[in-house]
């Protein structure tokens, strides 16, 4: 039995469920929201990879790089305002985090 | 069975043995952890699929940094986390029905609508111009002459998430006696020295001058 795209496709799709389910679960704490957002862009990630492989085309790897690009910058902003967050409130709770009204 | 499929369920098993404690770990330390553990496994799966520069940029960027930055920033946090944990288990019913709905939708997708692909271009890979290049070597002709406006774009928005970390968590402190450089070697000699021009003014010569200077020579 060789490997087909439908191995890695049906891992991505694993790997998103898997991480719908984390956000759900760990919905109080904000740095395990941003860890499961992370896991949802690699499993998008794991989906083009695949797809440029079977194929044969390198433009889903360039969107990739520009994922992890965009991916890096996100996580660089949310944890600067994680830690912003911490030193005013002294808490990551999600439902602390009530105070903007509107 | 060949060896890549062998190493290929291997990566998967460990990758969602992973994602599944990252969403369950009760200390978040370990979850990070668990979290560059999966990367790592993405990274060996990619490698797999001959993605091997993307591969080893997950193994840098991600392991290297991003990862690195998490685990900082959850030491650094004085996370309580029973605070947090409560509740978890309350809404296991829904987030496993949304879990498992995810996972079925894209499942009857994948199921049915992509199996043709392995038929007509399984194991060609790449590249198919017939020309054998490296991966790395595609993806760099790729970004540097279809894609420069978008990779210049990208590289401004590392630099605004750069700019943006820093502004966000910097702060001025109250108490700082810090001295200000730019300031200190702007100083010119009138802001600290002022003459005053005055006439000279001849002192009289009374007793109590005379009386110093004497007392001055008998010292000596």
């Amino acid at each position: 039995m060789s490997l087909s795209i439908g191995h890695f496709l049906g891992l991505g799709a694993i790997l998103f469920a898997l991480s719908v389910t984390g956000i759900f679960l760990n919905r109080k704490n904000l740095i395990v929201l941003l860890m499961a957002v992370e896991l949802m862009l690699l499993a998008v990630n794991m989906n083009f990879v695949a797809f440029s492989h079977y194929l044969g085309d390198m433009h889903g790897q360039v969107f990739v790089f520009f994922i992890l690009t965009v991916a890096a910058a996100e996580s660089a902003i949310g944890l600067a305002i994680l830690v912003l967050l911490f030193r005013n409130k002294s808490s990551i709770n999600v439902e602390e985090l009530n105070e903007l009204k509107g | 069975m060949d060896y890549q499929t062998g190493f290929f369920y291997l990566f998967a098993i460990v990758l969602l043995f992973a994602a599944f404690r990252v969403i369950t770990a009760r200390n978040p330390v370990h979850a990070v952890l668990y979290l560059m553990l999966a990367f790592s496994q993405a990274s060996g799966v990619w490698l797999i699929l001959k993605a091997e520069f993307l591969g080893l940029t997950l193994v840098l960027v991600y392991l290297g940094a991003v990862m690195v930055l998490f685990l900082f920033v959850v030491m650094m946090l004085d996370i309580r986390m029973d605070a947090l944990r409560t509740g978890f288990w309350k809404h296991a019913p829904i987030a496993l029905i949304l879990g498992g709905l995810v996972a079925a939708e894209l499942a009857a997708v994948l199921w049915t609508g992509f199996s043709r692909l392995d038929a007509g271009l399984a194991g060609s890979g790449l590249p198919i111009s017939g020309v054998q290049r490296s991966n790395t070597h595609e993806l760099g002709v790729l970004l540097y002459t279809e894609y420069l406006y978008p990779i210049q774009a990208a590289a401004v928005i590392l630099l605004v998430a750069m700019i943006a970390a820093i502004a966000l968590t910097l702060r001025h402190r109250k108490d700082s006696k810090a001295i200000n450089p730019s300031l200190q070697v702007h100083v010119r000699a009138e802001d600290r020295l002022v003459v005053i021009p005055m006439k000279a003014v001849a002192k009289p010569m009374t007793d109590s001058v005379v009386a110093e200077g004497s007392h001055g020579g008998s010292k000596t």
